[in-house]
């Protein structure tokens, strides 16, 4: 058959078609395309996973050399941490990329779509966390090299991260919508990305040894839940009780949404 | 009824009159120029029209569909081609084919030959795996024209299609456009700001200075508007006021050192013209052109604006170079 036709008359049935059935293919495209340039980046993948691993291997084993908490090598100690903030840096810095998409108009086209603003704005969200579990994946295929870790923990370590990786990526979009050059991503770094993984007890304890105002702080910081979760998860360890933790998280995740799909659907 | 129809379609940024009242009927499958110097509202009412830009006030219609209130059905009958370079540079050419494919909800069973089909229209086959930021300018701006449409919208809007390229790629480009126009049985609405191009592509023109149409037609039309020939001398202290009062000259105009006039039936009055002139340095006869129709309108002329004034699309000329890293 001609597909000339075949278009014609689809491009008819496509006028009556539902909302929501449009709406979800808009969310999968964007999805698509994000996931086609993760397979292209490989470089960045392999950034993303080695970093932490240096952490864990050079730093953590020359700490733990000499340091252990609650009977636990510091080197096993910080992992759920370390984990964390792996999920907090690929999330935030995925999101605030849209800066560089606006930069070089590769939104713009995506943007007169016959699709909404927040259906695309999921699509991106989707599209984050899906880099950022494959590189957690990556991450918890090197946990045999932790003997404390309890690999049974390991399915709500990843749920507990993914709920993160969602807040996380809706938050770097939430940014990204507001900047319109890249000194932005600078500040963005210096005063969101690193106060909340310095503050979030990836690499200390967060018990009552801490100074009274860095315990405040650390409890404000929603990514200190995050740690705590998946630490209790991988290693028995916790100072608050899971559904705390799992609460919080999820709140924070939604309001992240919210937040992230009004500021990107009123971007410019 | 007109595919579009915009009625005193208006947009203003504060205290700025961006657009001042546009009133258009655009009849399906018309080839149909926008034309003006920047800033002229060309963009804005392609904005408007895609339902990119919310207008103040007035109304426009496409397809029937009222750009306010059916955005979505809009989007879906237009295609549109933006001045900047729109392309994900990361994927391939069939790639960025495909994700518009999605967005736009080209059904899976029809969309592989309906994208070969448009990258056979530009000549792209060969190139299509190949991932775009490899393109030429000329290249990437043809996979521009197809991926705008793929969707099969009943309008194309392009938004100066040929900026930033070299002359040989832009009669390519314009080539294909006039292919896709009639392959498709499309409209097409265009900007451009080269004059001689819109003249040989448009079926009719529309000139916009200030935000407001001040010309409309054909290009013959408009150009017959001018009342004949133009007669461009280059001559030392020209007796202006003489030249002025002669019954077959109707416009006289100083353009650098030339004297530009236009007159009815050049081949029987230039004699007695040029016997009313001394120290005739060069004489050229030549038939008006769109440019100088604007000329005639706006006391200006389009192609200084663009050299002069900065502007967007310096920038963008900018942009698009810092693109091909």
């Amino acid at each position: 058959m001609n597909p000339r036709l075949v278009i014609a008359r689809e491009g008819i049935d496509l006028m009556h078609e539902g909302h929501f059935k449009r709406e979800l293919r808009g969310i999968y495209a964007v999805w698509w395309r994000e996931f086609k340039i993760f397979q292209r980046e490989k470089s960045r993948v392999v950034a993303s996973v080695v970093q932490p691993l240096l952490w864990l291997f050079l730093f953590g084993s020359g700490v733990g050399a000499s340091f252990s908490v609650g009977g636990v090598n510091y080197r096993d100690y910080i992992y759920p941490g370390i984990l964390s903030m792996s999920v907090l840096f690929g999330s935030v810095f995925f999101g605030l990329y849209i800066i560089w998409d606006r930069k070089i108009d590769v939104l713009k086209a995506v943007l007169v779509a016959p699709v909404s603003r927040v259906s695309i704005f999921f699509g991106k969200v989707l599209g984050g966390c899906t880099d950022i579990i494959i590189q957690v994946l990556i991450l918890f295929a090197f946990s045999f090299l932790f003997p404390a870790v309890n690999l049974w923990g390991i399915p709500l370590a990843l749920g507990i991260l993914l709920i993160t990786a969602i807040a996380m990526v809706s938050l770097g979009l939430a940014i990204g919508s507001l900047f319109e050059s890249l000194e932005g991503f600078q500040l963005v770094a210096t005063f969101v990305v690193f106060p909340l993984f310095f503050l979030s007890g990836a690499l200390f304890p967060v018990d009552e040894r801490l100074p009274i105002w860095l315990q405040g702080a650390v409890k404000l910081n929603p990514l200190t839940y995050t740690v705590d979760g998946v630490r209790y998860a991988l290693l028995g360890l916790n100072n608050f009780p899971l559904y705390v933790d799992i609460g919080i998280i999820v709140v924070f995740a939604l309001l992240m949404i919210i937040m992230g799909s009004i500021l990107f659907s009123r971007m410019k | 009824m007109a595919i579009i129809e915009t009625r005193a379609l208006a947009k203003s940024y504060g205290k700025i009159q961006a657009v001042r009242g546009i009133d258009l009927s655009i009849e399906k499958g018309e080839i149909f120029g926008l034309l003006g110097p920047n800033g002229a509202g060309k963009t804005t009412t392609i904005g408007m029209l895609c339902t990119i830009l919310r207008p103040s006030s007035g109304s426009a219609s496409i397809a029937g569909y009222d750009i306010v209130n059916k955005p979505a059905e809009v989007r879906r009958n237009v295609g549109i081609v933006f001045q900047d370079l729109t392309l994900d540079t990361i994927l391939t050419g069939i790639e960025n084919l495909e994700l518009h494919a999605r967005l736009y909800g080209i059904p899976s069973v029809i969309r592989k030959a309906r994208i070969e089909e448009m990258l056979d229209l530009v000549d792209l086959k060969d190139r299509a795996h190949d991932i775009t930021r490899t393109y030429s300018g000329g290249m990437r701006r043809r996979l521009e024209l197809v991926r705008g449409l793929l969707h099969r919208p009943a309008v194309l809007f392009l938004d100066e299609p040929t900026l930033g390229l070299d002359p040989q790629t832009r009669a390519r480009i314009w080539d294909y456009i006039k292919k896709m126009a009639e392959n498709e049985g499309i409209t097409v609405v265009l900007t451009t700001h080269y004059m001689e191009e819109a003249e040989q592509v448009c079926d009719r023109v529309g000139i916009i200075d200030y935000g407001r149409i001040i010309a409309l037609g054909t290009p013959e039309e408009l150009k017959d508007s001018l009342g004949g020939y133009m007669v461009v001398m280059r001559v030392n202290d020209p007796p202006l006021d003489t030249l002025r009062g002669l019954p077959y000259v109707s416009g006289v105009a100083l353009n650098g050192g030339m004297v530009e006039i236009t007159m009815k039936e050049a081949h029987l009055h230039l004699p007695d013209l040029l016997s009313r002139i001394r120290n005739v340095e060069s004489v050229e006869t030549r038939a008006p052109t769109l440019n100088d129709v604007f000329i005639k309108l706006t006391g200006r002329d389009i192609r200084e604006e663009y050299t002069e004034d900065t502007g967007g699309w310096v920038e963008s000329a900018a942009r698009y170079r810092q693109r091909g890293n």
